[in-house]
C-alpha cells in the first residue's frame, strides 16, 4: 500500500515532467521557430501598433466600417473572456432580441428585414467570431461606401477579395473576414 | 443528404487511421514498442528504476485498483493543492489568485476523471503553470488511466487461468510516452502552423481599429489543445473552449481536431479483437458503436437545418439554427463535432450546446446517457461497451436457453452482477442528483433559461458529469458550491465506480479457464449480436432516463412555445 502510493506521486512526478515541461518545451520552440507569428496569436499591426489578431472578431459600431456578428461577451472588451448567450430554443429573451437587431440592421442598411441574413442578429459561440457571410457583407457596402464617400464597386470588390472557403470545397464555409476588410478600407486612403 | 457529406468524411478518416493505431496499441501493451521503442526506451526504462517495479511482474486485478486509485488520488490531490497555491506559484502573467476551495475541489475531481467539466471561466481563473503542469497533464495520464483499464479487461477475457491482468505503472508509462505523446505532438505542431495560439506571453490589451478596447487572452494552449481532443478530455483554456479562434481557427484544424477525438477510441474496438485472436470481434463492436454513432448524427443534423421557435418567432422559419455558432464551421461541422463530442466523453465544443434546437440538444443528451459507448472516451468507450457486450451475451444466453459464455469464458452470476453494477451505476446516480437539484432552491437557482429547457440544463450537467463527458449547458450557473460539490462526487463516482467493477470483471475473467466453443455456442461477432448489443444499449438507457427526457427536450421540442 505505502510502496503504491509513493510508486503514484513519483509516477506524477515523472509524468508531469514529461507532459507538463518537455511536451509544451517542445510545441512551444517548433511555434517559436517555424511559426512565430501564429503562435503568438497573429497579431496585426496597423500605422506601427498592435491593433488585434487577425483571427479574432472586434466590435465596429462606425459607419465607415463593416460590422461583425453580435457578441455575448462584447468581443472581450472588458475582460478577458469568450463565451455565448447560451439562449435555449424556446427563449423568449433572444426571440426579441433578434427581432429588435433585425429590425436594427435594416433600417442601418436601409434594406428590407427579409434581407438581413441570420449571421447578423445572432450571436456567435466565441463572441470572438471575426467572421460574416458573404450576403451578411454584402449588404454592408453601400452605407460604407456612402461614409467613405467612395463607388460602392470598389467596396465590393474588396469585400469579394476578401471571401475565403470551403477549403478544398467541403471543409469550411464561405465567409468574409470583417477586420481583414476594415483593414483594407483604411489601406485605400 | 447533403448533410451527412461531413461527417462521413470525418469517421471514414478516423476509421482509417483507426486501423494500423490499434496495430501498435497492441504491441505496446505488449512492451513491443520497435523503433519508437529504440528512441524512448531509455526514457521508459528509467522510469521503471525510479517506480522500482518491474513490467514483467504483473498485479492481480485488486493490486492493479488499488494502484489505480492511489494513482488517481495523488493527481487529485497536486492539483487542489497548485490551484490553491495558484498565486505564489510562476507563470502567472496575468497575476491570478488562489482559486477557491469549491471549485478546486470540483476542478481537481473533474480533470483526474477524464471529464473536464469546467465551472471556472479559464482565461480568468487559471494560470499558464496550472494549465501546463497540471491540468494538461491530467489531459494526458487520466486518459491513460482509462486506457489501462481497458486493456487490464480485455487481458481478462484473453488470457485463461490467468491470476493477473497486467502491470498498471507499465500501462501507464507505455500508453503515455508510446500514444498519447507522439500523437499529440504531431497535432499540435499543425494547430500551432494553423495559428493556435502557443506563447508564455500572456493577455494583449489593444485598442481596436474603431477605438475600443480588446483583451486577447494568450498562453502556451496549443499543446493543450491536442491532448485535450485526442485524450477526450475536452476541458480547454478558454472559456468559448473550441469554438475559440485561437483555439481552433480554420475548417481543418477542426477537421484535425474533431478526427483526434475519434481515432483512438475508435482503435480499442479493433484492439479489442487482435488482443483476443479474433479481428472480427473487434469490428462487430466498433460496428454497434457506429449504428448508434451514425442515428445520433443523422437526427442532430436534420433537426439543426431547422430555425428554433425564438428565431422562427422573429421571422427566420427557414433559416438554420446559428445562435452559438461559428460563422467559419458550417452547421454541419458544428452539429457532427457536438454529437461526436458527447459521443466520446470529450466535451469540448465548436459551438454552444445550450442554443441548439431541443431535438439536436436531446441526441447530445442521449449520446452520453447511454453510458458513453458511441464510441465513448478513450478506453472507457471499450470497457463501458464490453459491460453491455457481458449483459447481451446474458440475455441472448437466457433467450436460446444455452449458457451464456464470451469467448470460452462463462458469464455467470459474478460476472452478470459485476456487469451489471458497471453499467447501472450512473443511471441510479444520475437520476438521484436530478432530483435533489429540481427539488432544491440551491439546484433550481442554477438554469438561466426559463421553462422546460431550464430543466433541460439541470439534466445536461448531471449526465456530463456522470459519465464524465464534461460539455455543458452552459447557460447553468454551476460555478456555485452546489453543483461544484454535486457535480464534483459524481464525476468521481461515475468514473472510479465502474472501473472497480470493471477490473473485478477482468479478475474474474482471467482467472477462468477457456472452455472450447461449440455449436451450441452464440458468435459474439454476427450481425444478430451486433443488433443484440445495440439493442441492449438502447433499451437499459431508454428504460432509465425516458421519464427524465420527457419533462425535459422532449418537452420543448414539442412545443412551439416561448418562454
Amino acid at each position: 500500500m505505502l510502496r503504491d502510493a509513493v510508486r503514484s506521486v513519483t509516477a506524477l512526478l515523472l509524468l508531469t515532467v514529461l507532459c507538463g515541461g518537455a511536451y509544451p518545451l517542445v510545441v512551444w520552440g517548433v511555434g517559436r521557430v517555424a511559426f512565430h507569428d501564429a503562435a503568438t496569436g497573429s497579431l496585426v499591426r496597423a500605422d506601427g501598433r498592435v491593433v488585434g489578431s487577425r483571427l479574432i472578431g472586434q466590435e465596429f459600431t462606425s459607419d465607415r466600417y463593416l460590422q461583425g456578428r453580435p457578441s455575448a461577451v462584447g468581443y472581450a472588451a472588458d475582460a478577458a473572456g469568450s463565451g455565448g448567450t447560451n439562449l435555449g430554443p424556446n427563449s423568449r429573451e433572444q426571440a426579441d432580441a433578434v427581432a429588435e437587431l433585425r429590425a436594427r440592421v435594416a433600417a442601418r442598411e436601409g434594406v428590407d428585414p427579409a434581407r438581413v441574413p441570420v449571421d447578423l442578429v445572432t450571436a456567435s459561440a466565441s463572441g470572438l467570431d471575426p467572421d460574416i457571410s458573404e450576403a451578411a457583407a454584402l449588404i454592408q457596402v453601400p452605407r460604407v461606401a456612402r461614409a467613405r464617400g467612395l463607388p460602392e464597386g470598389e467596396v465590393r470588390d474588396l469585400v469579394t477579395a476578401h471571401v475565403d472557403g470551403p477549403v478544398l470545397g467541403v471543409l469550411g464555409s464561405r465567409h468574409v473576414r470583417v477586420l481583414e476588410v476594415n483593414l483594407a478600407l483604411d489601406r485605400l486612403r | 443528404m447533403p448533410e451527412l457529406a461531413f461527417p462521413v468524411i470525418l469517421v471514414a478518416l478516423a476509421v482509417a487511421a483507426a486501423w494500423p493505431l490499434s496495430w501498435w496499441l497492441e504491441r505496446v501493451y505488449a512492451g513491443r514498442t520497435g523503433v519508437l521503442g529504440r528512441v524512448l526506451g531509455p526514457a521508459e526504462r528509467g522510469a521503471y528504476r525510479l517506480l522500482r517495479t518491474d513490467p514483467g511482474r504483473e498485479h492481480g486485478w485488486a493490486a492493479y485498483a488499488r494502484c489505480v486509485l492511489l494513482f488517481s488520488a495523488a493527481c487529485f490531490l497536486l492539483l487542489c493543492l497548485l490551484q490553491r497555491l495558484q498565486a505564489h506559484l510562476p507563470l502567472n502573467p496575468d497575476g491570478l489568485g488562489a482559486v477557491s476551495p469549491a471549485p478546486a475541489f470540483n476542478t481537481a475531481a473533474s480533470f483526474v476523471t477524464n471529464t473536464n467539466w469546467q465551472g471556472y471561466v479559464p482565461e480568468q481563473t487559471m494560470s499558464q503553470l496550472i494549465q501546463m503542469a497540471g491540468l494538461s497533464v491530467q489531459n494526458f495520464v487520466s486518459a491513460a488511466v482509462g486506457m489501462a483499464v481497458a486493456v487490464a479487461l480485455v487481458r481478462g477475457i484473453a488470457r485463461s487461468r490467468s491470476g493477473t491482468v497486467g502491470n498498471f505503472w507499465a500501462d501507464l508509462v507505455r500508453g503515455t510516452l508510446y500514444v498519447l505523446v507522439p500523437i499529440c505532438l504531431a497535432i499540435a505542431v499543425v494547430l500551432v502552423g494553423r495559428g493556435a495560439v502557443m506563447t508564455f506571453g500572456g493577455t494583449e490589451t489593444v485598442t481596436t481599429l474603431d477605438g475600443g478596447t480588446q483583451h486577447i487572452a494568450r498562453g502556451p494552449f496549443a499543446a493543450q489543445e491536442a491532448v485535450k481532443q485526442l485524450g477526450t478530455n475536452g476541458g480547454g483554456t478558454f472559456n468559448a473552449n473550441s469554438a475559440h479562434p485561437l483555439s481552433n481557427p480554420t475548417a481543418l484544424t477542426n477537421l484535425l481536431a474533431n478526427w483526434a477525438l475519434l481515432v483512438v477510441p475508435f482503435a480499442f474496438a479493433f484492439t479489442y479483437g487482435r488482443m483476443v485472436g479474433r479481428r472480427r470481434e473487434g469490428v462487430a463492436i466498433l460496428a454497434a458503436m457506429l449504428i448508434l454513432l451514425g442515428a445520433g448524427l443523422t437526427t442532430a443534423l436534420v433537426a439543426e437545418h431547422h430555425a428554433t421557435p425564438a428565431l422562427a418567432a422573429a421571422g427566420y422559419d427557414g433559416a438554420p439554427n446559428m445562435e452559438g455558432k461559428e460563422q467559419r464551421f458550417t452547421v454541419d461541422e458544428a452539429v457532427t463535432w457536438s454529437v461526436t463530442t458527447t459521443g466520446t466523453s470529450t466535451g469540448a465544443v465548436n459551438s454552444m450546446h445550450d442554443s441548439y434546437t431541443a431535438t439536436a440538444g436531446g441526441v447530445q443528451m442521449a449520446m452520453m446517457l447511454l453510458g458513453e459507448v458511441a464510441p465513448g472516451g478513450v478506453g472507457a468507450g471499450l470497457y463501458g461497451m464490453l459491460l453491455f457486450v457481458l449483459v447481451a451475451v446474458f440475455v441472448g444466453g437466457l433467450m436460446i436457453g444455452r449458457t451464456p459464455e464470451l469467448l470460452g469464458k462463462r458469464i455467470g452470476s459474478r460476472e452478470v452482477r459485476l456487469a451489471l453494477l458497471g453499467v447501472l451505476v450512473m443511471p441510479v446516480g444520475f437520476l438521484l442528483c436530478v432530483a435533489v437539484a429540481a427539488a432544491t432552491g440551491a439546484g433550481t437557482a442554477g438554469p438561466l433559461n426559463a421553462g422546460p429547457h431550464g430543466f433541460s440544463e439541470i439534466l445536461y450537467a448531471f449526465a456530463s458529469a456522470w459519465n464524465n463527458n464534461g460539455s455543458a449547458f452552459a447557460g447553468l450557473s454551476a460555478n456555485t458550491d452546489f453543483y461544484d460539490l454535486m457535480l464534483g462526487v459524481a464525476m468521481l463516482i461515475g468514473r472510479f465506480g465502474v472501473i472497480v467493477p470493471v477490473l473485478a470483471l477482468a479478475g474474474a475473467l482471467a482467472g477462468q479457464q477457456r472452455r472450447p466453443q461449440g455449436p451450441g455456442t452464440m458468435p459474439s461477432s454476427s450481425p444478430v449480436f451486433v443488433a443484440l448489443l445495440v439493442g441492449t444499449v438502447l433499451l437499459v438507457g431508454a428504460l432509465s432516463f425516458f421519464p427524465a427526457l420527457a419533462l425535459g427536450p422532449f418537452a420543448e421540442a414539442l412545443t412551439g412555445r416561448l418562454y
